[in-house]
């Protein structure tokens, strides 16, 4: 089972990423979507049905398909519009690769996009409203920092890591993803940081600094995905997706007293569904890039682990070695990742899959990797005791 | 004979010293300088918060289901039109069918509260009720009243038979005797002349009700061992009891420099401070103020000794606290000065009140499920096992866990998030005996907490949606407290 090689990228479109104050959401999805269609070489009109990804509708395009379908004046197809908090936009992306690897349509547009800068203060808009009515008379009044940074508490304790070594290890993630990010003209934040910086910058939520943390930004990203025959008739360096996977918590870790409380079990489960889908045996040596979900430097260092490329324990030894450098085994955001991107929730997977897209396919200058092989998007909404998790595996041409 | 079978106290742990208060804001009024400190309630404490957690005090080893009745007194009741004592006793799960009564206008209102619950019982209407106090009363800036003017609450338990103190009698006298006042609206009281408040008010007043009781009750003042009153003036309080006969050695300290003058509750903390150190075969007297003077006279019986160490009290509470060093932190605990919380502060979403009322046990009792079939215990009560090796459905039956004491899984100090006090401190607690979630931790500085680190659970105020004048009440996690002063 699985829908390995029964969907191919044929064009992929991202916008720049930024604080867009003079640009809506209506700009950042013709500008994502004319890339798209462009590299896709298609019509409009070729597209039999869309997805689209948006989170947060209170500072958004608000609720429903209707603001991609009418601002791109898509005639009369099937629309949907899709959430799962942080895991949006790879939502919308795989209800594209369902439809098309069902047989349901030939050629399917996912787009995600997030207008975040439309708040007025600093941040994800306030979570107050967006957790159901019982949940807000009961959940603290956390923030997502606060929420990530609980997991890097209990990862110290668990391997009985001092503060200032783990925050020594999370600033490398974030010094690594900043170096790749300058090379990007498409990232938000471009500028090289270091370790002291890092390590100097203010408290955002204990034990994460300012670095620690994504930035918050506006942008949009699309795809256009195919059945395989169609897509060779487009092009010869088609993307095809090997695996697809999503793990979405159980309340086992919010409420049952098993889980460690310093590692995704979403991501943990979801991983061995996607090497087996994808038939990847050995990850540490057959994955070539990644793009993981680095809301928080903590996020990503724990999915190293989560992914069974580092041993439990062990990320921060790989992180010192240089590992997941861009010149290292196996380089891991090579387009500066959210922390450069900045996360607009609705476009981020999709971003994502932009990036493994290019690499896959060779076009990514001066930060190209050497051999991407397989590539990981790794998306993640919620938080550590909650949350949806959603992976993709992708390489060139099929088998 | 009917008398006290429980009691239980709750001082806020935060104390502002007045010389602090002084220092910040004397200049306004530089006579009103006095000695001591004050109890502070939280930013995220009121009168129902406090009345709770003495109220989890008074019943620590008592059946919920016990208690027939809640009355609750207080010039400080969150709500006007909704029943504050049903707040308390949802919080603390009691049955729906007890009668549950708000009390309040005067800073009499606990001892009438207590008077009344005496006569249900001796009726034969209730066995067991529980009668608290709570006030949290502001003073203007600046005034000599903001320097008196403290926060606890008291808690005692009626009942029929098995008590710690028998009521022998009470007097009551009342008087529109306007000394201070506060219409529909204010915030703050407005008052008359000390002088004459002090002479023909506490003096006259509460003369007059303890001296009726022990004439009425054919005492003299030598036969009882301790005596008690509200008393506003720390040096009349020594000449009132002598007024009325009592030597200075039957005086309780009226711990006006430690915890203030606490409202209603005042009566109720000192009778309960008086039964911690009171032995058996003791004749007490304890009186209140406030439009006239309630006194209650009591005898203890050999069971007095049978709750020391198991309460609280007074004695504990006053032993567990931390410094508020910053007057401008307080005024803004207490909203008194407006403060810039930023976007995110502003934004409160409305309170659904049907899920409220739907979701009571949970949200108001912490009550969460235990699974009959692995005995798992969860929060929030779940309807099909959270165990992944079990997974009953329906097979759920209500578990408490607002007594229950857990340790810190993990937890965040948050700069981002919106508090009050900031940064808003919150993380998992796995409790003991089973079940975890997340929660809020209140009581508690930037830097004290860590993994693993002990708490129990404190009722709060968990929003204010002041646009909508709706206060949402939850459970917070708390440390429990190991060092005397933090």
């Amino acid at each position: 089972m699985g829908i390995k090689d029964k969907v191919a990228i044929i064009g992929m479109g991202c916008t720049n990423f930024g604080e867009l104050w003079d640009k809506g959401s209506e700009d950042l999805m013709v500008e994502a979507f004319g890339e798209a269609l462009n590299d896709a070489g298609i019509e409009k009109n070729d597209i039999e049905a869309a997805w689209l990804g948006t989170c947060f509708d209170e500072v958004n395009v608000g609720k429903s398909a209707l603001p991609l379908s009418m601002t791109l004046h898509l005639p009369y197809i099937p629309v949907t519009r899709v959430e799962n908090f942080c895991a949006t936009g790879s939502e919308a992306l795989r209800g594209a690769c369902y439809a098309v690897a069902s047989g349901a349509c030939d050629i399917a547009l996912a787009m995600g996009v997030e207008k975040l800068k439309d708040t007025g203060y600093g941040g994800l808009p306030d979570f107050g409203g967006v957790m159901g009515s019982r949940n807000r008379m009961i959940f603290p009044n956390l923030t997502a920092p606060g929420g990530f940074a609980m997991l890097a508490t209990r990862y110290f304790a668990k391997y009985g890591i001092t503060p200032e070594e783990g925050k020594r290890a999370m600033a490398m993630v974030s010094v690594k993803s900043h170096a790749n990010g300058v090379k990007n003209p498409k990232a938000h934040l471009r500028r090289e940081v270091t370790v002291d910086q890092v390590l100097a910058a203010p408290m955002i939520a204990w034990p994460l600094g300012l670095f620690d943390c994504c930035g918050v930004s506006d942008g949009a990203a699309a795809a256009i995905v195919c059945s395989p025959e169609i897509a060779k008739q487009f092009r010869e360096d088609a993307v095809y997706i090997k695996s697809l996977q999503i793990g979405t918590s159980s309340g086992e870790e919010l409420c049952y007293n098993n889980w460690d409380g310093a590692h995704f079990e979403t991501v943990t489960r979801a991983a061995k569904r996607a090497y087996k889908e994808a038939g990847v045996e050995n990850p540490r040596k057959e994955i070539g890039a990644m793009e993981l979900h680095d809301c928080f430097s903590i996020t990503e260092l724990a999915t190293y682990e989560d992914l069974g490329i580092s041993p439990r324990g062990k990320a921060k030894e790989d992180i010192e070695a240089g590992f997941f450098n861009l010149d290292g085994e196996i380089p891991c955001q090579p387009d500066g990742g959210l922390k450069c991107f900045g996360h607009p929730i609705g476009a981020s997977g999709l971003r994502m899959m932009y990036e493994i897209y290019k690499q896959l396919q060779g076009k990514c200058g001066e930060r190209q990797i050497a051999d991407p092989r397989l590539g990981i998007t790794h998306n993640l909404g919620g938080f550590p005791p909650m949350n949806i998790a959603s992976l993709f595996i992708t390489g060139l041409g099929k088998g | 004979m009917v008398g006290i079978t429980s009691y239980g106290a709750y001082i806020p742990r935060y104390r502002i010293r007045r010389k602090d208060i002084y220092s910040a804001i004397g200049w306004l009024n530089p006579a009103s300088l006095l000695p001591g400190e004050k109890a502070v309630a939280s930013y995220d404490e009121d009168s129902i918060t406090m009345a709770v957690a003495a109220c989890m005090d008074c019943l620590t080893g008592i059946g919920r289901n016990e208690i027939d009745g809640l009355y609750f007194a207080s010039t400080t009741m969150p709500y006007k039109e909704r029943l504050n004592s049903e707040i308390i006793a949802t919080a603390l799960n009691l049955r729906p069918d007890i009668k549950a009564a708000d009390f309040s206008g005067s800073t009499k209102a606990g001892t009438t509260a207590l008077i009344s619950a005496l006569d249900a019982v001796k009726a034969g209407s209730a066995k067991n009720v529980l009668v608290c106090a709570s006030d949290c009363r502001l003073g203007k800036p600046g005034g000599y009243i903001e320097e008196m003017y403290g926060d606890a609450a008291a808690v005692i338990l009626v009942s029929s038979e098995d008590s710690i103190a028998d009521l022998l009698d009470s007097h009551s006298v009342s008087y529109d005797f306007v000394d201070h006042w506060r219409a529909d609206g204010d915030r703050f009281n407005r008052g008359w002349e000390d002088r004459w408040i002090r002479d023909e008010g506490y003096a006259r007043f509460i003369g007059e009700a303890i001296s009726g009781l022990i004439k009425k009750s054919g005492l003299s003042p030598n036969e009882v061992a301790r005596v008690a009153y509200s008393c506003l003036y720390e040096r009349a309080y020594t000449i009132i009891g002598k007024k009325t006969g009592f030597e200075a050695a039957q005086l309780l300290d009226p711990l006006f420099d430690q915890i203030g003058y606490v409202g209603t509750s005042y009566p109720l903390v000192l009778l309960v401070a008086m039964l911690e150190g009171a032995g058996a075969d003791e004749k007490l007297i304890v009186a209140s103020y406030g439009n006239g003077s309630d006194a209650i006279l009591l005898q203890t019986t050999e069971r007095v000794g049978e709750l020391k160490g198991k309460r609280k009290g007074v004695k504990e509470n006053l032993e567990s606290k931390r410094r508020l060093k910053s007057y401008e932190k307080y005024i803004a605990f207490k909203n008194i000065i407006p403060v810039d919380t930023g976007g995110r502060g502003e934004e409160v979403a409305g309170t659904a009140i049907s899920t409220l009322w739907r979701e009571r046990k949970s949200i108001l009792g912490l009550t969460g499920s235990k699974c009959k079939r692995c005995s798992t215990p969860q929060y929030p009560p779940q309807l099909i096992c959270v165990n992944p090796d079990c997974q009953a459905v329906g097979e759920m039956e209500d578990y408490a866990f607002s007594d229950k004491q857990g340790k810190v899984f993990s937890f965040t100090e948050d700069n981002l998030a919106f508090s009050v006090s900031p940064p808003a401190i919150y993380g998992i607690v796995d409790f003991d005996g089973g079940g975890r979630f997340l929660f809020d931790v209140t009581d508690c500085d930037s830097g004290e907490l860590k993994v693993d680190m002990p708490v129990e659970m404190s009722f709060r105020r968990k929003y204010l949606d002041e646009g909508r004048g709706f206060s949402g009440y939850f459970w917070k996690a708390t440390p429990i407290m190991t060092t005397k002063e933090g």
